[in-house]
Order: C-alpha cells, then structure tokens, then sequence
C-alpha cells in the first residue's frame, strides 16, 4: 500500500486521510518525516524507483521485529545501499532513518563502516546526520571511527570560520582516544585562531578532550590561560567553564583577569553568566575579605551571624580577638565592589539560572544591608516552572535562615495553596516557619490553622511539627499552640492525631508543671491512639511527669501491662520504662505491676527488649549484688531532662546551583571565606602568576593580618560543625532509633574530619577542647558502664562519644554557653543529668534530649570516681597536655644489692602523669630480691624532704619473695627545683637511705600548642626570661631525627608543629608549678645552631640549657 | 552540565533518548518510574531526583517545540524525530548550552510549516539552513540579519495574572499582579525601538528580555532596545502585593456536610466587582471536593457543569457574566455513608477573563522607533487573566 502511495503521488492531506487504514503506516510514518519523505521522493528518478519499490517493502515487514529491539540485517543491506548511492536523497533518507532509530534508543552500530564513508558528503544535512552518529558511536568503533579524522582535519583549515569551528566540535566530540594529540594540536590552533567563535568552541573543546585524557591537564591550562585573556564576550562564558571543569583550583589564573570578566559579564550570553557567577562568587570567597565579618563578631543574637556559628568557637573567637590589637574598620576592596555593582543588574534576568546563580553571589559577598534586593528577584522565580520553583524554595529556605529580614516583607507570597505539590508545600511550609517572629507569629498560625484542614495528611503532618517549631522558637505563643494542638487530639484523622501528640509531648518538656491537665487528657488518648510513635511519646510523657498524674499513671501501667505483648517494640520499650519510673517513685502500687511487666519482657522476642529489661531490672531492684549504681536509680532515671528545640533541617546546606540543574548539598568542602593571600600581591604585580592559594592555607604566623587566620580557622570549625547538624537532621531523626543509630556513624565520620581540623587551630580553642574530651570520656565511660558493657575498649567508648556530641545540635551548644557560666556546685548534679538522659534516651528513641544532651563543662567527681579512675587535666591551661614523649627511658640505680644486702632498687622517670596527683612527677621503682632470704614488710620511712616537697603513692610491700621482682610508681613534688627527694626505705631488718636526684629533663611534662600560641607565648618570655647558646652539632646529630631523638630523650618535651625546616621548636610545663617551658633550636649550615630557651624559672632554663648542650654535642 | 535526555510519555515509555557526553544506560529512569510510582499523581513527583552517579531532572517544557511544531504531542515529536534531534544537538554542546535562542536556532534549522514542505517538494531543498549561523558572532545574537517585511508591524500584548488568596468570609488574604509584556516584532532591518508607560513606577519587580538595556531602565524608567524577530517575551514585572489590588470577581459560597445522613449542601454564586465597567468572560470554576464524596446534583443557572467521580473534580464552564443576573449552582451532594463526614472544605480556583484591562493600571505611553526610516504599525492590547486564583470555603 505504501509504494502506491508514494507512486500515485498523493498530496499530504490525502496520505493522513488514510493513515487511520493501516496501522504499519503511521509507525513508518514516524520513522520518516513527511517533509524529508516528500523531498527525497520527488527528486528521485525513475530508475531508482525501483530500488525504493523494492526497499519498502521490506521495511513494512520488519517493523514489528524492530519494535522488539533487534535489528534485522534485511533492512540494513538496504540502508547501506542507499548509503552507498550517489544520490544525495537516497543517503538523506537513509540517515534520517538511522538517526530515528538512534533516537528511540536501538543499536545501529551495525551500519558503522556505511555511514562513516559519507562523512565527506557535500550536501549539509546528510554532513549533520553523519555527525550525530559518528558522535554517538565513535567510542564503540574506534578504528573505524578513524576514517573520519583527515576530513575533519581539512575541515579545521577551511576558510569559513562556522566549518572550522563545526569541524572542531565533532572532532572533540568523538571519543577515541588514539586521536588525543590531534585534538590537542586542534584545540591549540584554534585557540589563537581569528575568530572568536572558533575560539569559543576550542574553550568548548577543552573539557571534553580532558575527560579523555587527564594527562593532557597541563597543555590544557595553557590554552584555557590564553583563553582567559581574551577580550570577546563569546570566548568568556566558555572558557570559564573550561576552567571550572580543568582547574577550578587554579585561582590564579584569575587574578589578572578578574575586572575585565567583571566588566563583560553584562553582555556575555545567559548561559556563560551563570558558569562565570559562580565562578566568581568562589573566587571572591577566598579573596576577599568578608564583608559581614565584624558583624559576626558583634552581633548578639547568634542566629544571625554571617556564618550561623554560634557555637563555642566563635565565642572562643571572640576571646582570642578580644586579645588581638582592636580591628580596623572594614572597608571593602574596589574590585569587591565591582563585582557586585556588575551583577545586580542581571538579577533582572529572564534566565532563572542566572538570578540564582547572582542570588548567591549576593548572599556570600554582600554587606549585609546589600543582601535584600535578592529577595525580591527569588520571589518572582517562584512564579516559574516547577522545578525551578522546588530549588528557588530550597535555596530560600536555607538562607532564610541566616538573614530572616529579607524574605520577611515577602511572608504572604510564600502562603500555600491547595495545588501545589506536597515538596513544595513542605518547603513553604519550611520557610514560613523560619520567618515567623513575634510580630508575625498570628497571621501565620492563622495561616497554619487553614493548613491543617488540607486534605494532604503529609502537609497536615508537616503544618503541626511546624507548629510545634514556631512554639518553641517563640514563647509568647507557646500556650496558645499548645492549646491548638490539644484540640487537634480529638481530630478523626489518626495520622493528624499522632503527629500532634508527638509535638506536644516535645512542648510540654519545656514546662511540665503547668500542664498535667493537657498530661491527664492525653493519658486518657491512649485507649484510642494506635500509632506507635504516638502511643510511646504518651507513655514517655506519663513516666516522666508522673508526679504531675500520681493516680493515673498506675492504672495506665496496668493497661499497657495487660495488652504488653500485643505492642510494637517502641511501645514496649516505653512500658518498661514507665514501669522502671513508676516502681522508683510509687513501688507501693506498682511494685507486682513493675515486676510482671519485666517478666513478660524477659522473654520477648526482641533481644533489645529483653537486654532493656534485664537492664532496669539490675539497676532499680536492690538486690545483695546490686552494684552502685542501683543508689542512683532514681536520679538516673528521673533526672531533668532538657528540652528538645525543634529547628530547621536546613540549617547549615547550603544550596548550589550549576545551570538550569540545581543540587542540594551540605556545607560542606565548598570554598568559604580564606584568608585573603596572594590578592594583596595581585596589586603590586598583576602580570606575574601568583602561588596558588588553594582554600583553607593559612599562616598563622604573619602578624600583619594575624586577625585573619583565627578568624578562618574558627570559621571552617564551624562549617563542619554545621555540616554535622544538618547531617543529624534533628526533625526526622528524632523519632526513631535507627536513624540514631546512623546519626552517630555520620558523626564519627564526621569527627575525623573535624579533628584534623582542629589540630590546626589547637590553641584558640585548646580550652574548649580539654572540656569536650573530658566531657566526652565521662559520657562514655558512664555509659558503658551503667549499661554494663565492660567489655568496650576505651577507644571505642572515646570515639562514640565523641561522635555523640558532634551529633549534637547548635541548641545543646547553646545550652553549653550558658552552663559553662553555671557554678562549680551545681556541675556534678547537671553531669549526672546528662548521663541520665543518655541513658533515657537510649531506652527512648525518640532523642530530642539525647541531642540536647547539657553542659560540657561539667565534672563529676563522684560518678568519677565511682566509674573510673579518670584523669583530670588541668583545665586552666590554654592548651592542651599531651600524651608523654615516651623516648628512651633511662634507668638510675637506687641501692646496689651489694649495700641493700640482696635488695636492688632501681627506679626511672616514666614521664606519664602521676594520676592521683598532677603536680608530681612520676618515678617507676623496681625491687628485686636478689637475696636467699624473704624480704618484709618493705615501706617508706622519715622523707626528709625540703620544704614543700611531697611524697604519694607507695604502697608497702608485704613480703618480697626470693628472686622476686616487685614494681611500684611513686609521685614526688619536686617543686620545680633538681633537689633530691631524700627518704628512708625500711624493710622489716634494716634502713636505707636513698635519694632521688632528678633530671632536669623530668622536671617538665610535654603540652601540645600551634605554632601560634607557641610565638604569642614566647613574646611574653623575653627578656631576663630568654637564655640564648650558640652551639656546634657534632656530624651525627645533624639530621632531623637525630636533633629530635636527642632533645625528647635528654627532656620530656612535645614537639610543636613549625613552618620552616631549619627550625625545631618544643614546649612544655613544669610539672609542679606548671610554668611553661618553651625550646627553640635554629640550625644554620655548618652544623652551627642557636638554642633558645624562654622559661620564667630561670634556673630549670639554664639547667636545661646545659642538658640540651650536652646531649646534642656529645 | 546536562548528560542525556529521555522523552517519556504518558504510558512510561521512553520515546526519544539523546545523549551529549558518553552514552548513559536508560536503566537511569528507573528511579524516575521509582519517584513516580511513590508520589501517585504527577505533580508530586519531585522535580529533581538524585542517583547514585547522575541527578535527575523531570520538566515540562515546550516553548521551543511549540515555536516549531505549534504543538508538543508526542505525536509531533514522533513526526518530527530528526528535526528534534538536530535542534537538540544544536542546543547544547558537551552538555552545555550554545544556542537556546530561538531565532538563531530557527536560522540554523528552519521549522517546518506547510509552505515550507510545499517548496521543498517542489524544489527539493531541505530544512537545514544553507546559510551559516551569523546571528550567533554579532553583537546582537537574538536579531537575524537581512530582516524584511512588506508591513512593518509592532503588536505588544500586555497580559496580567491577579493570584490570589480570599478566604472564607470573602476578604483577601494576599493578592497580587504578575504581568508579562509579549511582542510581536516584525519589522524590516535594525529598528532600535523605545517603549515609554504612563506610570512605571507601578511596576515593582521586573525582568526582561536581554535585548532590553538595563542601564536605560534604570536611568529614565523606559524600555529601549533592538528586539528580536517575531514572538518574544520583552518583560515580566511584578506589581507588589504592598498596592492595593482590586479583586474582579467575589463568591458567595456554602457547602456542607449534614452530620447525619449522607448528603451535604452546595451553593456557589459569583458576581462581578470592581471591574471597572468590562465584562468578565471566560469564568469557569474548578472545585476539588473531598474524597468522601460520592455525587453530585446539581443544577447551573448558567453555563454546564461536570463532576468526575474518579477526581472528584467539579468543573463548572460559565462562560460570561452578565448583569443583573448572576450565574448560580446549587444542589446536592451525596456522600459515602459509611465514611465520616469530612471535615476539609474544599478550595474554589477561579479562572476567568478580562479584555481591555490592564488591572493594575499599567499603561503604554508611546513607543519610538530609531534607525529606520519607514512607519512601522502599532498596538498594544490589554487584558486581565486570573492566575492562582483560589477561594478558600
């Protein structure tokens, strides 16, 4: 039927008359165009008719085979033998064909050879066909692909700008990579070719060839180099991408070229706007000075600092600033100003892309007062697509957070309406929430009211955990939203049901007292409510304030213990703890209840349940082997508990944008704000490279700009600080355990990082730092053994913690602030909160308080000592004690066997801190027996020590058996003076008189700072406190290791990190009057060398100086 | 930096694949299927979707094809395979935009119109364009040289969308003006043409077209520029929710849900407000009603109604509104009995119509013409639309 028509040349109109006829037409018709169809046939004469006779046939045929996915070989002879024609209309036809075929996804790889010979074709279009597929098979069939390569090389030498730049487009297209060098010496000609559109595509050309081949990096940047200094505004956009795909870490390529991108940028086209915004914005971070910084600093109210740390860095910041020489005022660089005098223009841009890439830019680099225009310009893309409306959203969402002012003239375009699609209701939703303040707060509650009658449960469920944000955020409102969500207790939805008394139970921790009416109401929910989460946030509720409901709390155990078996395991868990909390304050009542429920969990299914009974059990009924703890029963399990603070999950991401395609990612690795290096240099010479200051470089030790420094350091603490918090996503986590769970396997990766990081920044924040691993080794140790694990190694324990109270939130660390104000005397019942609601928390998944978990600068003694004989440092010392330099350890003689008559003593400095007493340094003495005899009853007698020296820690030894060796440490306050400690030891015969003469070396103990500390400590020790010797390294000792070796072994020093090579720099603390002991050695060629030593006792300097002189030249 | 692009239609499949790095497996749609299969109904699939190696983004778009094809069906793009697939492989090199002007792209691929595929059967030329793309090296890349007309002609269509929020009781609770300006150029040569308003002060927000000079703008509050050939957008403005917007329509409505028994109350009346003396055409009135509802009785005074029972969409077509007597639709619903009465009232959405009115009060001053010589026709025309226009019951 088909060859009829095309014979009987009926007129379009007629062919789609009966198209409805035959089904195998309109799929034909598909594969080729009507348009094409037509011309080809016209111009075809009579004798190839026959061929086309004969070709259609076939082709109706094997269509249905073809739908199937597998191509025929019958069609493929045929194609290439219109391939292979002379006819142009023939090849035209058959490629339209092909490339149909290539366009629903079907192999034709097949053809390959057939194809490729056309590629010389004069006519256009077949050229443009052949190139969509030499493009999508080259990869497949190198060799052949091959064939292709001498045209496209004539094609790079015609005169025509358009064929020489088309010609490098397909040439760098092809993936093969035997022609690398030819696209490489094509993508260099073209880069200084005339034309600024084929230098254009040479800019185009880069990135795909360096996918390719990543060994051709350094040509490349050569070429994106001389690319960069081009003039034309339709080499900029390209090349710019060219660079961020190459080499965005080559920030000095941009020095040179920084103000006339600026100045093009209005006229490059859309696209390249983007790609160079967002390039700059990235450049202008590490470049520049931030605009908001003393703001940061100033502001009050951490919310809205430029960088949302509000944490104990900044705080530590401020301290460490407030030390530094007073800050300049800002005055923000000319070139900083251009930028952002050139970009706010496009903020009117009919391209979303470009006014969020400019949004963003604004919102990093703008003063603060600046910020705002953008808000006007995000409001209008939310008019837009979709898709651009879920980013624009997003990205609104995130910053609204940090500059809340801005969108707040903008609340009502955020209002919802009931056909939008639920992530972009969750999403306005989100950012209301994180607009409302006390002005506002009524019209939005007014607005959420509306909400909650949605027919959307996930929007209903979404508008209450808003509710419940808005409540804890603002007080004012607090009863009010309380009350509203009490009425929605009664709504017949479930789902809407549930949610609230999860919200309500975070809202009633707030202020429990005033409520047990609202607890009352809600105990008598729970005949009704079956979701789980909602049955155990009531449990949970009721055990907690069961004080508050003293009758009901009882008869609901008695309910939940009747149907225990039928619950969900997060019910169950609660059950038990109610009962632990009821049998602790009521056992009169609940004693059976208590006892029955922990027998029907011992023998549950779930082993958490069982391990969770057997625990309560252990710890609240008192029972002859019921360790210590059970003492503390009850202030474990009904300690306060501090509120949950609901808060966005977006605090802390940040939202990028590439193109029209627009990724959410954490905040994390992403450029911020460094130090501005190498840009001062820029304006002393522009035309010389710089050295690359890659982010985060910083040196400290320039004093010129040493505000700076502090100033990155505690900002990339921060980063990762917030990176961690919007990892633990607080919102959803707070509901189930396994997400907990996660949450600490996030955080310990996290913590890695962030110890690396704070390594660098060791002293500004060597305070914080003691207290939180303190802090951290309480908690762990706590709990691994209230939950009697003992088998945790002590690492692990370190690391969970630590990860813990990395998971934990801004609130907890706000919380932190206020509690490192609180006094000593109340530090050890808040400590022991802490560990209870760890505890609590564990045993209810539900964390709010687990991430809230209280002060850090908390110790308590009793639980301590009670746990673990934990060492305490001294916390008063900005930096923090380090584990001993454990060097070769000399052994001194004490007694010979020969006068000890058979007992040897010998003792050594084991440089370890002597626990029960820091101020005293440690001595390991070893006894043997060398005798026949047994010795008894060996003891210290009559120390006649001079004056304020002290002796502890030995133990007498009962009876030291023949040939027996007996070992014992023994802590001696030197104070800080090489006197010997002069006592008797007094076996069950004799006395001997001994005496301990130390080192001056052991005098000290090691402290770890930076490099900055180091200098800013030594600058206080000038003067009378400085000793200065020249001194003459003999051959061996002039390596590194050597100086080292030699140095840790002679004194007990840390070693501090320093930037040059020449140099060697140690510190450390007296052990008793804790006076720092800084050594500095400068060699210089020739083995000469200085030391330094900077200490205010001037008489362990000088001794020390001789050691030091001593060791390292003998 | 865009890898691929998969065409999908209605029934999941993938119709056309194109690829612009190294060919990435369709397996990658899958996740889509995934999202889609999770949201239920279409809108709620998120737009942008993450994998393991690729981002996906789902879009609906079809200005290009519509310039092209005037329709975007897949049947269209079935027609036209080869034709989309050159425009695509025009449109971005390497995954990354080159070309998505529309007239340059029309210079490189000419759209196929019914003269066009008369001449080529006659003549045999094809759809590729002979010429080389010039557009895209001159300063001006929006503007095709060697334009000419007979009629010059210059039509701007100033259309405002009112979204708005009325609740219950009939007052506003946010309400404002959208408004784009769309040209319609035809004129010979290089015009550089200047468009002045009455009162530009009015407009709030705006973004334009980037032939538009941002700096005169700024300066003079006028619109001066070389436009593009044919159909444009010149600019989107905005006119703050801060002035006061005068609502054209108000409801009068009461649906309930009797308590008892399984039949509830509807009542829906609309008359004009403040339409300062024109007509509102083109009035229908989508209702979403809960799920419990199972049918609905009722009777139009004025123009057709519809109820789906599967959507549970009411549609109501009213047409024009006519003064004194207000179009009105009232009835019965009839509920499941045994599903609770529902407690949500459903939301009104609103579309209609206004000719000859800019509602905001945005007027056209003059529109001058500089670089040619010839007198060029002129017009502009009005008209209000409703956008997200919602009452709330």
């Amino acid at each position: 039927m088909k060859p009829m028509q095309r014979l009987l040349q009926l007129p379009v109109s007629a062919v789609k008359l009966l198209k409805p006829l035959c089904q195998e037409e309109g799929q034909s018709r598909m594969l080729s165009p009507e348009g094409g169809q037509q011309s080809w046939y016209n111009a075809v004469q009579p004798d190839e008719l026959k061929l086309l006779k004969s070709s259609a046939a076939p082709e109706n045929q094997e269509e249905d085979p073809a739908e199937s996915g597998h191509t025929q070989p019958i069609r493929h002879d045929d194609l290439k033998e219109m391939l292979d024609s002379n006819k142009d209309s023939l090849k035209l036809e058959a490629m339209k064909r092909i490339v149909a075929m290539i366009a629903r996804g079907k192999n034709t790889s097949e053809l390959f050879p057939a194809v490729v010979k056309n590629v010389a074709c004069k006519n256009i279009e077949v050229k443009k066909l052949v190139y969509v597929y030499l493009v999508r098979y080259a990869e497949e069939q190198q060799d052949l692909a091959l064939l292709s390569i001498s045209t496209f090389q004539r094609g790079l030498k015609d005169p025509n700008q358009l064929i020489r730049a088309s010609a490098l487009r397909v040439l760098s297209s092809i993936r093969v990579t035997i022609i690398v060098p030819i696209m490489m010496l094509a993508i260099k000609e073209a880069a200084s070719d005339m034309s600024p559109y084929v230098r254009k595509t040479a800019a185009h050309a880069i990135p795909k060839l360096y996918s390719l081949d990543q060994d051709q990096k350094d040509q490349l940047i050569e070429v994106i180099e001389k690319l960069l200094a081009d003039k034309t505004t339709l080499v900029a956009g390209s090349v710019v991408m060219a660079f961020e795909e190459v080499c965005p870490e080559r920030i000095d390529l941009i020095h040179k070229n920084y103000r006339k991108l600026c100045n093009l940028l209005i006229d490059v086209e859309e696209w390249g706007q983007v790609v160079i915004i967002n390039m700059l914005t990235r450049y202008a971070r590490t470049q520049f000075l931030n605009p908001n910084h003393n703001e940061s600093l100033l502001e009050e109210n951490p919310d809205k600092t430029f960088y949302g740390s509000d944490d104990e860095e900044s705080k530590q910041e401020e301290m460490d600033t407030a030390l530094l020489p007073k800050r300049k005022p800002y005055v923000m660089d000319p070139d900083h100003r251009l930028l952002l005098r050139n970009t706010k223009p496009l903020l009117q841009s009919r391209n979303a892309a470009v006014v969020m890439a400019v949004a963003q830019l604004y919102f990093h680099l703008a003063p603060k007062a600046e910020v705002g225009v953008i808000a006007k310009a995000l409001v209008r893309l939310l008019r837009s697509h979709s898709e651009v409306q879920f980013v624009v959203l997003q990205n609104v969402a995130s910053m609204s957070i940090k500059r809340r002012g801005m969108f707040e003239p903008h609340l009502k375009s955020f209002y919802i309406r009931s056909t939008d699609p639920t992530q972009i209701k969750v999403l306005k939703l989100e950012v209301m929430t994180n607009l409302a303040s006390e002005t506002n707060i009524s019209i939005i509650l007014r607005e959420f009211q509306t909400y909650i009658k949605s027919q959307d449960k996930d929007f209903v469920a979404g508008t209450i955990q808003a509710i419940g944000r808005c409540a804890t955020n603002i007080d004012e409102v607090r009863d009010t939203c309380l009350n509203g969500l009490v009425q929605l207790l009664s709504n017949r939805d479930e789902l809407v049901m549930a949610e609230s008394v999860v919200v309500i139970k975070k809202l009633l921790q707030m202020q429990p007292s005033q409520h047990s009416d609202i607890i009352r109401h809600m105990a008598k929910l729970i005949d009704n409510i079956m979701v789980p989460m909602a049955r155990a946030s009531i449990l949970w509720l009721i055990g907690e304030y069961c004080e508050h409901v003293p009758k009901i709390a009882p008869d609901v155990l008695r309910k939940m213990a009747k149907s225990f078996t039928n619950e969900e395991d997060i019910v169950k868990l609660q059950i038990i703890n109610l009962a632990a909390k009821l049998y602790l304050t009521n056992s009169k009542q609940t004693k059976l209840l208590t006892q029955y429920v922990l027998n029907l969990a011992k023998y549950d299914q779930n082993y958490d349940i069982r391990d969770r009974a057997r625990f309560i059990r252990q710890l609240i009924v008192p029972t002859e082997k019921s360790g210590v703890l059970s003492k503390y029963a009850k202030k474990l399990f009904l300690a306060q508990k501090p509120a949950p603070v609901l808060e966005s999950s977006f605090k802390g991401g940040r939202v990028v944008t590439h193109g029209d395609v627009f990724i959410t990612v954490p905040d994390v690795g992403v450029s911020e704000w460094t130090k501005p290096s190498g840009r001062e240099k820029r304006k002393e010479k522009v035309e010389k490279p710089f050295y690359s200051d890659s982010e985060g470089e910083s040196e400290p030790t320039e004093s010129a700009d040493s505000e700076s420094p502090t100033a990155s350091e505690s900002e990339s603490m921060s980063e990762i600080e917030s990176a961690s918090d919007s990892r633990s996503d607080k919102e959803s986590d707070e509901e189930t355990k396994s997400d907990n769970e996660k949450n600490k396997k996030k955080a310990r990766k996290e913590k890695s990082k962030k110890r690396d990081e704070s390594e660098d920044s060791g002293q500004s924040e060597g305070e914080e730092k003691t207290v939180k691993k303190r802090k951290g080794k309480e908690e762990s140790s706590s709990a691994s053994s209230s939950s009697s694990s003992t088998s945790e190694e002590s690492s692990s324990e370190n690391s969970s913690s630590e990860s813990e109270e990395d998971s934990e939130s801004d609130t907890e660390k706000k919380s932190r602030k206020k509690s490192s104000t609180a006094k000593p005397s109340l530090r050890a019942l808040e400590a022991k909160q802490k560990e209870i609601s760890l505890l609590d928390l564990d045993d209810f998944s539900s964390s709010p308080t687990f991430q809230t978990s209280p002060s850090p600068n908390t110790s308590s003694k009793s639980l301590n000592l009670d746990l673990q004989g934990l060492t305490l440092t001294d916390t008063t010392v900005p930096s923090e004690v380090v584990s001993p330099s454990l060097g070769a350890v000399k052994t001194y003689e004490l007694l010979h066997r020969i006068t000890g008559e058979g007992l040897s003593v010998e003792y050594c400095f084991n440089r370890r801190p002597f626990s029960p007493d820091h101020t005293m340094v440690s001595v390991q003495m070893q006894f043997t027996n060398n005798s026949e005899t047994e010795l008894k009853n060996l003891r210290i007698g009559e120390p006649k020590l001079q004056a304020g020296m002290r002796m502890q820690g030995f133990k007498d030894i009962a009876i030291l058996q023949p040939g027996q060796v007996a070992a014992d440490t023994l802590g001696i306050d030197f104070c800080d003076s090489t006197q010997a400690a002069n006592f008797q030891l007094c076996s069950q015969t004799r006395q001997f008189y001994m005496s301990i003469q130390p080192p001056v070396g052991e005098l000290i103990m090691p402290v770890f700072m930076t490099e900055n500390t180091f200098k800013k400590e030594q600058g206080k020790l000038m003067g009378m406190n400085e000793i200065k010797e020249k001194l003459t390294l003999p051959e061996q000792f002039r390596s590194d290791q050597a100086i080292v070796q030699r140095v840790m072994s002679i004194a007990n020093l840390g070693r501090v990190p320093c930037g040059l090579d020449n140099e060697y720099r140690f510190a450390a603390r007296t052990v008793s009057g804790g006076a720092l002991v800084l050594v500095t050695l400068v060699t210089k060629d020739g083995g000469m060398a200085q030391l330094t030593i900077n200490c205010e006792k001037m008489v362990i300097g000088t001794m020390l100086v001789k050691d030091i002189m001593q060791a390292l030249t003998q | 930096m865009i890898h691929s692009l998969f065409l999908i239609n209605h029934t999941g499949d993938i119709f056309l694949e194109k690829h612009w790095k190294s060919v990435v497996s369709r397996s990658v749609c899958d996740y889509f299927f995934e999202a889609q299969e999770k949201a239920g109904e279409a809108d709620n699939v998120p737009p942008v979707i993450p994998t393991p190696h690729h981002y996906l983004v789902s879009t609906h778009r079809d200005r290009i094809f519509f310039d092209y094809f005037g329709e975007c069906t897949e049947a269209a793009i079935k027609d036209n395979v080869v034709i989309v697939y050159e425009l695509l492989e025009e449109m971005l090199d390497n995954g990354f935009p080159l070309a998505t002007e529309s007239n340059i792209l029309k210079e490189l691929i000419k759209p196929p119109t019914i003269l066009r595929s008369v001449v080529n059967t006659i003549t045999g030329s094809s759809n590729v364009g002979d010429q080389l793309p010039t557009g895209q090296l001159s300063n001006i890349p929006w503007r095709r040289a060697g334009v000419k007309y007979t009629n010059n002609e210059a039509y701007f269509d100033v259309t405002e969308e009112i979204d708005a929020i009325i609740d219950k009781s009939g007052s506003t609770v946010f309400a404002e003006i959208q408004g784009v300006i769309d040209a319609c150029i035809k004129l010979t040569g290089m015009p550089d043409l200047t468009l002045s308003f009455m009162n530009p002060r009015l407009l709030d927000d705006v973004s334009f077209h980037p032939c538009v000079r941002f700096k005169r703008w700024e300066s003079e509050r006028v619109l001066s520029f070389i436009p593009p050939d044919g159909n444009f957008r010149l600019m989107s403005y905005h006119v703050s929710s801060q002035n006061l917007v005068a609502i054209p329509v108000y409801i009068k409505h009461n649906i309930s849900f009797r308590e008892s028994g399984s039949t509830g109350r509807f009542d829906v009346t609309i008359g004009p407000k403040q339409t300062m003396g024109k007509t509102v055409e083109s009035v229908l009135m989508i209702i979403h009603m809960p799920k419990g509802v199972l049918n609905m009785t009722l009777t139009a005074a004025q123009g057709t109604y519809t109820f789906d029972p599967v959507t549970k969409m009411l549609i109501w077509d009213i047409g024009k509104i006519t003064l004194p007597k207000l179009p009105t639709l009232r009835g019965v619903i009839s509920l499941q009995s045994t599903a609770p009465k529902p407690e949500e009232n459903p939301t009104i959405s609103v579309q209609f119509r206004i000719q000859q009115l800019a509602v905001s009060g945005l007027k056209v001053n003059r529109l001058d013409m500089y670089g040619e010589r010839y007198k060029p026709f002129k017009g502009v025309k009005y008209v209000t639309k409703a956008g997200k226009f919602q009452v709330r019951t």
